[in-house]
């Protein structure tokens, strides 16, 4: 009887996954386009200019999933199909291992940091096979640009990630050390002294350095530079193809800010409000996108605004010395913190 | 990225780009991102506007004239109208002369001003570029006060100017110069502080002063690679003789040539700078006295038809000298031939020299670097109807067609 009821939980369990999982994707992509919107808006104010209306990125999907979708002549087509839904897909999938304020990751348990690492690196390269399958110049040197780009801030993130999971298994913070819940439930400053916090800054500046990269804008949009590459590696996308790739773009910016937040800012707004039952959850809900949204508009907008577009080898250049020394520094001190 | 491997391959920049203005390819051979050797193929958007002028009186080819060029327009027209005068014999009253180099002036700062900023886009800087278009609005906005047009302004004419500076059009350039004053410093911080706009422009399309003259680069384009070249210092035309203007070299600010994209950028934004001191200079000296030679029009052009000669003149534009050449001849009502040599067609030389072992991410930058007016420079496109192929004449074969031209014409 007992176990008839334990079976009958498991798979309301996995039902109820799969509804809440898809509910979420769905929640996460129009959130990420939203959220386009408004660091639109912010980066045509900026710049004296109105800008367009919030809703210009829906407009433009539905725009492209109207228009005709050109497979170029020298293109591989299986490819060149295949890797916007790929590239769409992984981004997406993201989302489900990132917890949500105090709302657990739907798969939780199920994939950790480098999970995640994983897959935003498998959205860009997805992106990169799609530039090389276009059988076109421009898109070839925006992939080789993209791979490279790639190579370098790969370096930091590796050292940033593995230094804080090193730490938390040291410091002794409970839950398993690459899993994103653990920095969650308590926030990496709270354990660290005063060394170890300069360390964590260091870390999180690092950080918030690749974040323009992996979501591919200025001063890091080389591989799709309109005024030098022609878009670079979207070069020959169209249509239904080309709506994947902006969706793709908004969501690995989304995912990118929400493991920052999830890593750096853990704060819960319930629990400091002394909130209980489903308001709790709904408030620190809320708190959390409020969060990923002010880490967007710092970490994106205000930097895309402030520069212009780095070469490939000064960017490469700058993963490699100053970021990666920024980790590594960052690292050495957390070090310390442990040792001392 | 395999840079170095030896193989090379075509990559086009052009015709149509989002880094260029107009049309105009540059056949790049990159290995890896590097480029090795560059060709330039222009003739995507030749006109016939030196044909069209051989049915139209000199008056009416102004118009013409005006429309080579967007930006430039009025020094096209104060080319053509002084080879006029030069061929004619016409003498320019003082104060249209102080009005003519007001206006030329006011060019000088809206081409400066919009390049600087279209430089800044080509490598991403779109923030800069949006501060650029701002700025570029109030001298638009001046130039239709005193003429009435933002583009186009159809204000000078054969003798003289057709648009008075009066108390009222006074007063607004004396505004725009305070405005620009104050505002252009935060362009150039904006665009000089940045550490990637140095990393981008510093070093990229390296001109050496001694290729600067061996290829006959005019305008910002030389004097970017350090040389004291500029008409209106050392064969002052219009009011310039009496105004001391002095060229300006990246050497005098920064006490070093690099001959780069960023020196051109410091010479463009300093330039602007003189420009607003002489205008200020020509509105404190302005003399009294008529805008024209002669007013009346049926009257001018009477004289001009009796006119016979070849006028030569040459000025200091945005971009460089523009030559023009007009031939009036005795009886005939239209212009007898005409010849425009836009300061581009000499820039556009050095561009392969520019190109080499830059980045591919650099090229259309070092193409906007020379500010280049592809309209203004194609005048000749030679085609072949039967197969439809396009062709570039070789000097030599060129110098060999004009002996034969010249035999023909001397009957020989």
């Amino acid at each position: 009887m007992q176990g008839k009821n334990e079976e009958g939980d498991g798979s309301m369990m996995i039902l109820f996954k799969i509804l809440a999982g898809l509910a979420l994707l769905i929640f996460a992509s129009l959130l990420s386009l939203l959220f386009e919107g408004i660091d639109r808006i912010f980066h045509a104010r900026m710049q004296s200019r109105l800008g367009p209306p919030l809703f210009q990125p829906f407009y433009d999907i539905l725009k492209l999933l109207g228009k005709e979708n050109i497979v170029p002549r020298r293109a591989i087509p299986w490819a060149f199909n295949g890797a916007p839904w790929v590239a769409a897909a992984t981004a997406l999938m993201v989302v489900l291992y990132v917890p949500m304020g105090s709302l657990q990751p739907i798969l939780g348990g199920h994939g950790d940091l480098i999970l995640i690492i994983y897959l935003l690196g498998l959205s860009a390269v997805a992106m990169a096979v799609g530039g090389f399958s276009s059988g076109s110049i421009y898109a070839n040197v925006g992939a080789q640009r993209e791979m490279v780009l790639m190579m370098s801030y790969e370096l930091p993130l590796a050292a940033v990630v593995t230094s804080l999971a090193w730490f938390a298994y040291r410091s002794g913070m409970p839950g398993a050390p690459f899993s994103l819940e653990t920095y969650v439930s308590m926030p990496v400053w709270s354990v660290a002294g005063w060394t170890g916090i300069f360390g964590i800054l260091g870390l999180l500046v690092a950080l918030l350095a690749v974040v323009p990269a992996e979501t591919g804008k200025v001063p890091m949009d080389i591989a799709e530079a309109k005024t030098e590459i022609l878009e670079g590696l979207i070069c020959e996308y169209s249509g239904r193809n080309l709506a994947m790739f902006k969706v793709a773009f908004s969501l690995r910016t989304l995912a990118m800010c929400a493991v920052v937040v999830s890593l750096f800012f853990p704060w819960s707004l319930g629990r400091l409000l002394g909130l209980n039952g489903v308001l709790f959850f709904v408030a620190d809900f809320l708190f959390f996108w409020v969060k990923v949204l002010v880490v967007q508009v710092l970490g994106v907008t205000i930097i895309r605004t402030t520069f212009g577009r780095f070469k490939i080898w000064q960017a490469s250049r700058l993963y490699w010395y100053q970021v990666g020394g920024l980790a590594a520094a960052g690292m050495v001190l957390l070090t310390l913190d442990v040792i001392l | 990225m395999a840079v170095g491997a030896g193989k090379t391959y075509k990559v086009p920049i052009g015709p149509v780009h989002v880094g260029l203005k107009e049309p105009i390819t540059a056949w790049l051979d990159v290995d890896g991102e590097r480029i090795v050797d560059a060709t330039i193929r222009p003739g995507a958007i030749h006109r016939g506007i030196e044909f069209m002028a051989r049915e139209r009186n000199p008056i009416q080819v102004i118009y013409l004239a005006e429309r080579i060029c967007g930006i430039c327009s009025f020094t096209h027209i104060e080319c053509f109208v002084r080879a006029v005068e030069d061929a004619a014999g016409i003498s320019v009253p003082k104060r249209a002369q102080y009005i003519r180099t007001i206006v030329l002036e006011l060019e000088r700062i809206h081409s400066h001003v919009l390049w600087a900023g279209v430089a800044c886009y080509t490598f991403g800087y779109d923030s800069a570029f949006n501060l650029g278009m701002i700025l570029r609005e109030k001298v638009m906005d001046v130039l239709e006060v005193l003429t009435g047009n933002r583009v186009n302004y159809g204000t000078g004419t054969i003798g003289g100017v057709r648009r008075d500076i009066t108390p009222k059009v006074e007063k607004v350039l004396r505004d725009m110069i305070t405005f620009y004053k104050n505002e252009f410093d935060l362009f150039y911080n904006v665009a000089t502080d940045d550490p990637i706009t140095m990393a981008r422009m510093r070093n990229v399309g390296v001109l050496s002063p001694e290729d600067a003259v061996k290829y006959c680069a005019l305008g910002p384009t030389v004097r970017g690679s350090g040389h004291r070249v500029d008409l209106r210092w050392s064969q002052p035309y219009e009011a310039y003789g009496e105004l001391d203007v002095q060229p300006v070299v990246p050497q005098d600010l920064t006490g070093e040539v690099y001959g780069d994209v960023y020196d051109r950028f410091l010479v463009r934004v300093l330039e602007v700078y003189q420009s607003l001191e002489i205008i200020e200079k020509c509105l404190d000296d302005l003399p009294e006295g008529d805008l024209m030679w002669e007013p009346n029009l049926p009257k001018l052009l009477n004289y001009l038809k009796r006119a016979d000669g070849t006028g030569v003149s040459s000025i200091e534009g945005p971009r460089g000298d523009d030559t023009h050449v007009v031939k009036l001849t005795g009886g005939e009502e239209n212009v007898t031939w005409w010849k425009v040599r836009a300061p581009t067609y000499a820039n556009g030389v050095s561009w392969p020299i520019m190109f080499r072992n830059n980045d591919l991410a650099d090229a259309p930058l070092i193409i906007n670097s020379v500010d280049p007016c592809i309209s203004c420079m194609e005048r000749m496109l030679v085609t072949e109807k039967k197969t439809g192929s396009k062709q570039v004449v070789t000097r030599a074969e060129l110098l060999n067609r004009c002996r034969e031209k010249t035999r023909k014409v001397m009957g020989a």
